[in-house]
């Protein structure tokens, strides 16, 4: 990839954020704690980040966030749209290794590292930067934001690591298929 | 899945101004609330908020649904706050005068209704400020003015992809999850953990892949016809900025040092 954006990458970026967007009112409750959902658009910004790298997984992060909050909640909630794109820059940084389009995404060995890059980028993200930029901004109490970090945490590490993981084996399968013709017998 | 915020064409002078004036103004006006916990000035945000709102003669039915859930959501996160932590307006504002006692040794303090006051007026200046900018703004306008000022178009480009596909997506969502329910798949709780998450996978498969082979296509076409080979390009809906954009400009820059400056200039963003 040279220093401008390949067409693919700015078309992926654009509907990424749609789908992304989209995806926000999506969620699975958790049932256990209250107030608390799985939030499937999650897999979705893993999955793309992991496909298209880290400036296409930051921006869908980003501007996904900041325009679902916007269209669907009416207010937006910078101290957590920022988290996101950390998500999303985290996980793309090590799009080469998944190499989910190669169809490389199938060892066990890759799918257990794209869960330890995905937990990190989580843990960066819900636990140091969100409670820190809630802290900040509303002044919120230390107890009650790093409770919703380390849940937020815990969900969305949930949701990737089942949905995310089957979503990129389950494409890694499909896309990295040979497409020559094979001799019959 | 009517209750998202849409652009509507009218023709006020807000609809007038550019794109970029308005979210120059937007991201100003964020940043203004975000470092702010005086009285006044978030007081005077929320008033000049709901001025523009009535100016941009934005319709009560177009915001009602999304304003009723922005308002669940903040009671939910206030009530969460005094759960969390009953005496942080004490330990803001270094006083402590009680009110009411509830129960043990929970007390409801002034600070902490001053407080959980002002955590109110600092979502509700915002809540407005988006109506009006997500109402007033046309996309493809927004993305022209977004490369005059500067942004790289390809960026600007897919910010436009973005907002012009999200209907589509939308559609498809709809349709497959229509589709789904109609085989017999269950999103709501009653379903196990497990269960939901495999019904929710039934749906964000199909939408996944489908916006995969999106992706290629609008790809391929924007290839075809030669996207990105030049440094340049033109916009059909691009309109030059005018005298109110600039007023607009002038404003939102005062008011943010004024607003920072009533902040600050005793020490400390709460007291005053």
């Amino acid at each position: 990839m040279d220093k401008k954006l390949c067409i693919r990458e700015v078309v992926a970026m654009g509907i990424g954020t749609a789908l992304f967007t989209v995806l926000t009112t999506v969620q699975v409750p958790l049932g256990f704690v209250p107030n608390t959902a799985l939030q499937p658009r999650m897999a979705v910004l893993a999955f793309m980040s992991a496909v298209f790298g880290p400036i296409v997984g930051g921006v869908i992060g980003l501007l996904g966030h900041a325009l679902g909050d916007a269209l669907f909640y009416g207010s937006v909630w910078w101290s957590w749209v920022f988290p996101e794109a950390v998500v999303g820059v985290g996980i793309g940084l090590f799009a080469r290794k998944y190499a989910i389009k190669e169809g490389g995404f199938v060892s066990t060995k890759t799918i257990v590292f794209f869960n330890v890059v995905q937990a990190v980028a989580n843990a960066i993200a819900w636990i140091v930067v969100a409670p820190v930029l809630d802290i900040l901004v509303y002044a919120e109490p230390a107890n009650k934001v790093f409770a919703q970090g380390f849940f937020a945490w815990l969900g969305n590490v949930i949701i990737i690591g089942i949905l995310g993981t089957i979503l990129a084996v389950a494409y890694s399968k499909v896309a990295g298929q040979s497409r020559d013709l094979k001799k019959e017998d | 899945m009517t209750r998202m915020i849409s652009y509507e064409a009218r023709d006020t002078w807000i609809h007038r101004l550019t794109g970029f004036t308005k979210l120059m103004f937007f991201i100003i006006w964020c940043i203004v609330s975000a470092l702010t916990f005086d009285t006044r000035v978030l007081v005077t945000m929320v008033a000049i908020s709901a001025v523009i709102f009535a100016m941009s003669r934005t319709e009560w039915k177009q915001i009602s649904a999304v304003f009723k859930l922005l308002m669940l959501f903040m009671t939910l996160n206030l009530f969460f706050i005094f759960v969390f932590a009953p005496y942080q307006g004490c330990e803001i504002y270094g006083t402590r005068t009680d009110i009411l006692h509830l129960f043990g040794d929970v007390y409801l303090t002034k600070e902490q209704l001053f407080y959980e006051f002002n955590v109110l007026l600092k979502y509700l200046n915002i809540a407005p400020a988006i109506f009006v900018f997500l109402v007033t703004t046309d996309p493809s306008e927004f993305a022209a003015s977004l490369n005059k000022a500067g942004v790289p178009y390809t960026f600007a480009y897919s910010f436009a992809i973005a907002l012009r596909y999200i209907p589509d997506v939308q559609d498809d969502f709809t349709r497959i999850r229509n589709a789904q329910e109609a085989r017999g798949i269950e999103m709501s709780s009653k379903a196990s953990l497990p269960a939901r998450i495999k019904n929710v996978a039934a749906i964000i498969f199909p939408l996944l892949f489908s916006t995969m082979d999106r992706i290629d296509v609008v790809s391929n076409a924007m290839e075809l016809r030669g996207f990105g080979k030049k440094n340049k390009r033109t916009w059909y809906s691009y309109r030059r900025p005018g005298k109110s954009d600039a007023a607009v400009m002038i404003f939102a820059v005062l008011f943010a040092v004024a607003a920072l400056v009533l902040t600050y200039y005793d020490g400390s963003r709460f007291l005053f």
